[in-house]
């Protein structure tokens, strides 16, 4: 909500703008001095916001014949220059930001919090870094990650195949954990023969807080990059609630499975491919990529028209029929071991048979679809659905979009959905 | 106006008996850890890359935390794995109720700012806190105090131990709501500082949404005299001890203010710090301090020379003490034991030869102030540098500081004062909006005011005005009008709280053991005939010690004992002085109560050993 008009009116006659020192006399036994803040979502509109010498910030209600003066105009600090940490023999590692503050700072007088955009800023707001390695900063865009679109994951794609074929040790992507998943498998597909690693990396609790997970997880993104022989896409984030480990886990595998803990992120039917102490050790776990000399092979190619549906008992055919006609591809997430209704079998048939390709998921997450155990399955399979195997549903909607738009012909999509390309599938689950 | 020797202003901060303010977690301090969670905080950078004086003096202590969450009073909130939920409504309606009671003035809308706290107490680094309202006023026997804020926020967490680099919170107490009222500048003497929190504390309680016992109500002054520095002593939990921490401060900040005198007609300006290795020098020292440090791997004794500091840093008659300002500083910085000083030597060990063997590696004349330091040289080194500078601060008088209650009513320095910009709002809660029509409902329902209270007292149950006034001012108002009102032993329960519970404290009993539900145990426990009320004093110490009131009669041979027993008794005494009580008569019932109550004392009351003695004395001649 903004100011009724009447309170903008007020401002505007006073020539009061955000950050200004501004005296509010209310009534004969109420005045104030404070900053006048930016007014709050869910502030009353006819509220203005002061913060007042305490520090406290206090909200006044303008009622008719409530009066503001500007005392002094805002006064704009320079910020001081950050000197730039020339040191040419260490390690080059790239940081693209798309967005979300993975380091910020606060300014206590107003209460804003501003990025750190450039290396300059990173490096300030976490010298930790400067000993690592030397950082190569550069936005690529800036947006909330539920905006993000194919377009970004393309644009992110190409600039972290610059960044590695001109040589740096590896990219670490910040990225909003919304979609880190998605991104993360994205960016899988679209990167061949990487030569190093990327690792996307978010913050649970954000870097304007002295909790932050931002500083350990962007830290031990760069020790990753300098130190552990691997070059896939990976998603680094905390182990635990703790602030003892983070886990690496593949980018295919990976998914948020919680709203708002640090450990949100888990790999899902593997473990983690590594483990960082948070005090510097790197553990692998798990088998991966290794690094070479190798030039990335971009293929960003992807077909938009994909969807993700999770089947529910008593869902619509005819609106999931319109739906799965609308795109030219769709992943299901059944139940169980992958299964839909009769009813909707009848309708995948027809929408195969219309050239349309299903995959089949399980809204177990956990565990690999079997088509063979009951009817429904082996008439699903009958049907033309194609298995998605143990891949996250996710990750197989966008691995969907990416085979749709590298292969020629059906058939050609049908064989690069059934082979495992990026570690997002495997023949076996550890017991 | 005349210069007033002292000027001190109070924040006082009262947990309230709701839910926690961000969640629907109880309230209740537990025994058990729950899972551990560990945790580092990092300052965070401002704007213009300042970092706040007080988060830099903790940095430099290079923190690491762990947290015990126990279940149903912790959960994802405390551990900051979840935001905080909408501030819970019942605390802001007790806030909104003090600031009535305190005529202060009410914001429009409630915004909770983060405070910025990274000593680990708040799992978030910061502490969520809001003002409610500015400008009320105390009255106190005819004086107007200012009230200058009321805030509401959340408590911090409890710290258990800190062992090495590790300090372990429990969250329980992380998150209760608390009350912070803030007084001006306005009390100029010791016992007016505790007049002032003692009414502060009947306003609050008067709410009856407030937490009891100790620990749920915590006091912070603000003391300067002229010429010294604004100094905050932080946390003290005894309301009776406030004028002792007040006294001990003003004679610390004028001690300062002499130390400053002499060392300016010294001409002294503020000294490098110059470290020497007097480790060489002191192989044979005596002192175990230093031969413990010697044998340690890395061990070593450090000094420096402190010329000019000659009598100031423990003068002979005990009132200069910058000495253990310096050492309280070095602790701090490096987590040494503590250091020695020439004005304290030769001593603890440390022999006139050993003096004079470390002056002469300092190359300083005998006679010239330093200090010293025997620990791990890694240690040694910093606790000397900040003992140093602690030294020179003192050219400047008094230092503005934030420090520690002790027990014993003096302090020590904790860290600098915060600075004083340091909030930025939690986006995470909501603006609350404080309707008129909310603030008339708060008003149409003021709870009772104390004197109210008192006055009610003195009417509905008999007992003096003092007596009444007293009970208020002691928190005991509940209990009580409980045990008036329930068992009719208005006279009994304010002779006990107000007579009983500070003789048996003269006599070493733990009072602060007798809460609200133990005293109203034994009180439930004697209207049921249990005890006599004789035995009511006994009772109580035994509670003290940590019984209950069951255990405490078993001890004291309290056995309630039923008239058909207590009659045997009486009969057999009466019966073993028959001949005397023939010869008396029924006269002979006052020289036999002594023998009667000796044998009763405590398990029938005098007025009941006196009817059944009577009883039996008839008895025996009429028959």
């Amino acid at each position: 909500m903004s100011y009724s008009q009447r309170v903008g009116a007020l401002l505007r006659q006073a020539g009061a703008e955000e950050g200004d020192y501004v005296k509010v006399v209310l009534d004969r036994s109420r005045e104030y001095a404070g900053v006048l803040m930016p007014h709050h979502e869910f502030s009353d509109p006819d509220i203005i916001v002061l913060k007042l010498k305490s520090g406290y910030n206090i909200g006044l209600r303008m009622n008719e014949g409530a009066r503001l003066e500007v005392l002094s105009k805002a006064v704009r600090k320079e910020r001081p220059h950050r000197p730039a940490n020339k040191s040419d023999e260490r390690r080059r590692v790239g940081v693209l930001g798309t967005g979300g503050t993975i380091a910020s700072y606060v300014d206590y007088r107003t209460g804003a919090v501003h990025p750190a955009l450039s290396a300059e800023d990173l490096i300030s707001a976490v010298p930790e870094m400067a000993e690592l390695c030397q950082v190569e900063a550069k936005v690529v865009f800036s947006i909330f990650s539920e905006n993000m679109m194919v377009e970004h994951w393309q644009r992110l794609a190409a600039e972290i195949a610059d960044r590695l074929d001109s040589g740096d040790e590896g990219v670490i992507v910040p990225h909003g954990t919304d979609t880190m998943g998605y991104t993360a498998a994205a960016l899988s597909f679209m990167l061949d023969d990487l030569p190093a690693p990327v690792v996307l990396v978010g913050a649970q609790r954000s870097s304007d807080r002295p909790s932050s997970d931002a500083y350990t997880n962007l830290i031990s993104a760069a020790r990753f990059c300098t130190s552990a022989d691997a070059a896939e896409v990976f998603v680094l984030m905390h182990e635990s609630i703790s602030d003892t480990t983070a886990a690496v886990h593949r980018g295919t595998r990976v998914r948020k499975m919680h709203t708002s803990r640090r450990d949100a992120f888990q790999s899902v039917n593997e473990g983690p491919v590594a483990r960082m102490d948070l005090d510097g050790k790197v553990e692998m776990l798990s088998p991966c990529r290794k690094r070479s000399s190798s030039k990335v092979k971009l293929r960003p190619a992807m077909e938009e028209r994909v969807c993700l549906v999770q089947f529910y008992p008593g869902m619509s055919s005819s609106a999931f029929g319109a739906l799965l006609r609308a795109h030219k591809g769709a992943v299901i997430a059944g139940t169980g071991l992958g299964h839909v209704s009769h009813e909707l079998v009848h309708v995948i048939k027809d929408v195969v048979k219309e050239g349309i390709p299903v995959v089949m998921t399980s809204q177990c997450l956990n565990g690999r679809v079997n088509l063979n155990v009951y009817d429904t399955g082996r008439d699903l399979l009958s049907a033309g659905v194609i298995p998605g195997e143990d891949m996250l549903p996710e990750t197989a909607m966008v691995k969907l979009m990416w085979a749709l738009a590298n292969s020629s012909d059906p058939e050609g999509t049908k064989d690069l959905m059934a082979t495992n390309l990026r570690g997002e599938m495997s023949d076996r689950r550890e017991a | 106006m005349a210069e007033h020797e002292l000027i001190c202003g109070i924040e006082i901060h009262q947990q309230l008996d709701t839910k926690k303010l961000f969640c629907s977690c109880s309230t209740d301090l537990v025994d058990d850890a729950g899972r551990d969670v560990h945790r580092r905080l990092r300052p965070t950078q401002s704007e213009l890359g300042e970092v706040d004086r007080a988060a830099l003096a903790q940095a430099e202590r290079k923190m690491r935390f762990r947290y015990l969450a126990p279940s149903k009073v912790s959960c994802l909130v405390e551990v900051d794995e979840e935001p905080p939920h909408d501030a819970d409504d019942d605390a802001i309606d007790i806030t909104l109720t003090l600031a009535a009671l305190l005529e202060a003035k009410v914001a429009d809308e409630v915004h909770f700012m983060r405070k910025i706290v990274i000593d680990g107490s708040n799992t978030t680094g910061f502490q969520r806190t809001a003002l409610v309202a500015t400008d009320g006023v105390l009255t106190l026997e005819g004086k107007r105090i200012g009230i200058q804020s009321i805030c509401l926020e959340e408590d911090a967490a409890r710290k258990m131990e800190s062992k090495g680099q590790e300090i372990t919170y429990k969250l329980d107490r992380l998150g209760i709501p608390l009350i912070e009222v803030a007084t001006g500048p306005d009390m100029h003497s010791p016992e007016e500082v505790k007049e002032v929190a003692a009414r502060l504390g009947s306003l609050l309680r008067a709410t009856k949404k407030v937490k009891r016992g100790l620990g749920t109500i915590r006091e912070d002054l603000n003391i300067s005299i002229p010429g010294g520095a604004r100094v905050e002593i932080k946390g003290v939990q005894e309301l009776r001890m406030l004028p002792e921490y007040v006294q001990r401060e003003v004679d610390r900040q004028k001690g300062l203010l002499t130390i400053r005198g002499m060392l300016q007609g010294r001409g002294l300006v503020p000294l490098k710090v110059k470290v020497v290795d007097l480790s060489p020098v002191l192989r044979g020292c005596k002192s175990k301090v230093v031969a413990g440090a010697l044998a340690k791997d890395g061990g070593a004794v450090l000094g420096v020379p402190l010329p000019g500091f000659e009598g100031v840093m423990r003068s002979a008659d005990g009132k200069l003490r910058l000495g253990a300002e310096m050492a309280q500083r070095a602790k701090m910085r490096a987590g040494v034991m503590g250091i020695f000083h020439s004005d304290e030597l030769p001593g603890y060990g440390i022999s006139e030869e050993d003096v004079q063997a470390m002056t002469g590696q300092m190359g300083i004349g005998n006679g010239t102030a330093f200090a010293i330091c025997a620990d791990e040289a890694r240690k040694a080194r910093p606790a000397l540098e900040a003992a140093v500078e602690r030294a020179n601060l003192a050219l400047d008088g008094v230092p503005e500081e934030t420090r520690d209650p002790q027990p014993d009513g003096s302090s020590s320095y904790s860290r600098p004062l915060p600075g004083a910009s340091r909030m930025y709002p939690e986006t995470d809660v909501k603006p609350i909006i404080v309707t008129e029509e909310r603030m008339q409902a708060i008003k149409l329902h003021l709870p009772q005011l104390p004197e109210q209270t008192e006055r009610k007292f003195v009417m509905r149950y008999g007992i003096h005005e003092q007596q009444a006034r007293q009970i208020v001012r002691e928190g005991y108002e509940d209990l009580f009008e409980e045990v008036a009102s329930t068992y009719g032993m208005a006279a009994v329960a304010a002779r006990t709280l107000l007579n009983t519970l500070p003789e048996i404290q003269k006599e070493g009993a733990d009072i602060s053991r007798l809460d609200d539900a133990a005293l109203m145990s034994a009180f439930r426990a004697l209207h049921e005939g249990a005890f006599a009320k004789e035995a009511l004093p006994a009772v109580l110490k035994s509670m003290a010690g940590g019984r209950s009131v069951e255990d405490a009669t078993k001890e004291l041979g309290l056995v309630r004992m039923g008239s058909s027993e207590a009659e045997a008794v009486v009969a057999a005494i009466v019966r073993e002085r028959e001949a005397f009580v023939r010869e008396k008569g029924m006269a002979a019932v006052g020289p036999l109560m002594g023998p009667v109550m000796e044998r009763l004392r405590g398990k029938v009351d005098g007025k009941m050993a006196s009817e059944l003695l009577k009883k039996e004395i008839s008895k025996m001649l009429q028959g």
